[in-house]
């Protein structure tokens, strides 16, 4: 495993803000319709995890997954596609911002059901085993997971199984609105401590922290040491959902916010450069983001009368609903 | 000439896929001791890593199925009882299901769910004897339901070889079922409905279990009726084209479904025959469970709320009545 730089360590930080700054943009504009789980704040946890990660690694994501498959190299403009539901999207435009997957890369799909992508990465984590293929699979979830009982079952058997799966709970504070504090009974630690799985706590806004802790636990894995968990301590500095805006919950106070982003990994990651080495990153980045919202915006929408095209992989097509057929 | 069991014809499946394909394992409780009769022998002969004893943990063994399935593998997971499908519908309808759709078609998810047992196994009371298989129709998994040995092995290779997630209810009505083997077994094509005794009159629709109710009737009333008894085999997709031929020359249609009545498959499958605007020379019938059916315990009562020989017999003749 090589060491990322902090150069690539923030590039992939920026390129993430940066993307769902302009994702936010989209969503007020309309272009993105359903909203986002926006991943501001929580760049390092992605970055520093993926960076730990061999091309050939797997990892499964969660509703608010932006930043882990950008992380894991996604094309930024075919993601853009995704949310803006085109047809040159990542997932042809079926599976929007909760279902971003790019199989080639090993993105085994976000999931907009907490908790839900453990056993899936236990899965294939279980079948790298079997294959002998020293590949490991990233599991990233939030502190809501922690009280799903899949999420619990399937600590037990990667524990008892030595699975090579790295389990990245990323502890923002809050599951949608409840605080870490109301939801969970004893730690996040202590779960995994509870199957025999070695676990840490890291600073989830320090990308290097988190890269370092990564790939202890990667190196481990690969090893035929099993599982590892990791938790990142984070926060998101946006509500739960674009839809939080609009609704004007409060459950944090404008002090606990600010004190999170007085901490923004960028900042930090950008500390690390020579001065001025990020004024070229930034840059960059600016120019492929432009690039990648004219390439999302030109994209085609899907025919409606293939809604269903992709259901069944042996090509089964269901009856329609309707005896009208869509008008071409 | 072999006598095959319902259950050995599943046994003999397996260990053909397992044969045929390194992919292919198995996931399930108490499997290496076979206690639901699905896996006798097949652990000490492709080892415990293919044919994997799981702890209690249905949730985590059928997802954990399905990662492994995105992984290249093709995995049969077995659950003892049917009621543990209302615990792993999230894992079956919400994950393996919509995956392939969600991500655009960039993953397949050959995941073959096996529920040996399905149905009313007499005094198992309200927990161990449903027979949820309109609902996994209903979402559009696709969804076995053999009733012959024969039918049981060509369905479950099949269901192993389909690149989609597949479940097949093995009814505990039909696992003691023995058969006569005298052809080589072979695959089932999935959505492929078959006759089993040809009949003029009225088509009477039957799967499972059931399907031996219905030929009972069909003997019993030969001498004045002559039914058609109509296996769709598969219950998603639907064979509904044999389905047409058939109602086409009877022109009369009766349907016994172990579902309960409320949005269950009977309801399907005589709306869409009554939707094609086929002629029928009498008012369609269902015999079901009733509506929301809970089994009682009481042997009385279990069979009461079961649909049966009795209701089927009373159906087909209604339909026979004159107008």
């Amino acid at each position: 495993m090589t060491q990322p730089s902090p150069a690539a360590l923030y590039r992939s930080m920026r390129l993430i803000r940066s993307f769902e700054e302009q994702a936010l943009a989209l969503v007020r504009s309309g272009e993105i319709v359903g909203g986002t789980h926006p991943y501001i704040g929580q760049e390092a946890v992605a970055v520093g995890v993926c960076a730990a990660l061999d091309p050939g690694d797997q990892l499964t994501s969660t509703h608010r997954g932006h930043g882990h498959v950008l992380a894991k190299g996604a094309e930024p403009r075919r993601m853009l596609a995704e949310l803006t539901g085109r047809e040159t999207g990542l997932n042809r435009g079926r599976g929007g911002s909760m279902h971003a997957a790019d199989l080639a890369l090993g993105i085994l799909g976000a999931n907009g059901m907490v908790g839900a992508g453990a056993p899936i990465a236990a899965g294939a984590a279980w079948a790298a085993l079997r294959q002998g293929s020293g590949r490991v699979v990233a599991s990233f979830f939030g502190d809501g997971a922690l009280n799903q009982g899949v999420l619990l079952e399937t600590l037990n058997l990667a524990g008892l199984w030595q699975l090579p799966v790295l389990f990245v709970c990323e502890n923002n504070g809050y599951a949608t609105t409840l605080s870490v504090q109301a939801g969970v009974a004893g730690s996040a630690l202590g779960r995994a401590a509870a199957f025999g799985i070695p676990a840490e706590q890291v600073d989830g806004m320090d990308a290097v922290a988190v890269h370092a802790a990564a790939a202890r636990a990667v190196s481990r894995a690969r090893a035929g040491g099993g599982p590892s968990f990791l938790e990142c301590r984070t926060y998101r500095f946006e509500g739960h959902h674009t839809m939080e805006r609009r609704v004007r919950v409060r459950y944090r106070s404008a002090e606990e916010i600010d004190s999170w982003r007085s901490r923004d990994p960028l900042e930090s990651g950008a500390a690390l450069l020579a001065p001025g080495e990020h004024v070229a990153i930034d840059q960059e980045i600016t120019e492929l983001m432009a690039e990648a919202v004219e390439f999302a915006l030109a994209g085609p929408h899907p025919d409606p009368a293939r809604a269903l095209a992709y259901l069944y992989a042996d090509g089964l097509l269901p009856r329609p609903g309707h005896p009208v057929e869509v008008a071409r | 000439m072999t006598k095959l069991s319902y259950a050995k014809a599943l046994n003999r499946a397996l260990a053909d896929e397992l044969t045929r394909d390194e992919a292919v394992c198995v996931f399930g409780e108490d499997l290496g001791a076979g206690l639901s009769g699905l896996t006798p022998g097949l652990r000490d002969r492709f080892g415990a890593e293919r044919v994997v004893d799981t702890p209690l943990s249905e949730q985590a063994f059928s997802s954990l199925a399905l990662g492994a399935a995105l992984a290249g593998m093709r995995p049969v997971v077995e659950f003892q009882i049917p009621s543990l499908l209302f615990l792993v519908f999230e894992q079956i309808a919400n994950q393996a299901h919509k995956i392939s759709l969600m991500t655009g078609g960039q993953i397949t998810a050959p995941v073959t769910f096996v529920v040996p047992g399905s149905g009313s196994r007499e005094g198992w009371a309200g927990q161990h004897s449903d027979h949820p298989y309109s609902l996994f129709a209903h979402v559009g998994v696709k969804t076995l339901l053999p009733a012959t040995p024969a039918d049981a092995y060509g369905l479950l290779v099949s269901a192993i070889r389909d690149p989609d997630p597949v479940v097949l209810f093995a009814p505990a009505g039909a696992m003691g079922v023995r058969e006569d083997v005298t052809t080589e077994l072979a695959p089932v094509p999935i959505g492929s409905a078959r006759v089993h005794r040809a009949g003029t009159d009225v088509t009477v629709v039957a799967a499972g279990h059931l399907v031996y109710e219905a030929l009972a009737v069909a003997e019993e009333l030969a001498p004045e009726v002559s039914v058609e008894v109509f296996d769709p085999r598969t219950l998603y997709p639907f064979d509904f084209a044999a389905l047409n031929d058939s109602v086409g020359r009877t022109g009369r249609l009766v349907v016994v479904d172990d579902s309960n009545r409320m949005c269950g498959l009977a309801a399907e499958v005589i709306a869409s025959v009554v939707e094609l605007g086929m002629p029928l020379r009498a008012a369609p019938r269902r015999v079901t469970r009733p509506d929301g059916a809970v089994l009682p315990f009481a042997i009385g009562l279990d069979r009461a709320v079961q649909p049966g020989r009795e209701q089927l017999r009373t159906a087909v003749l209604a339909t026979m009545a004159r107008h």
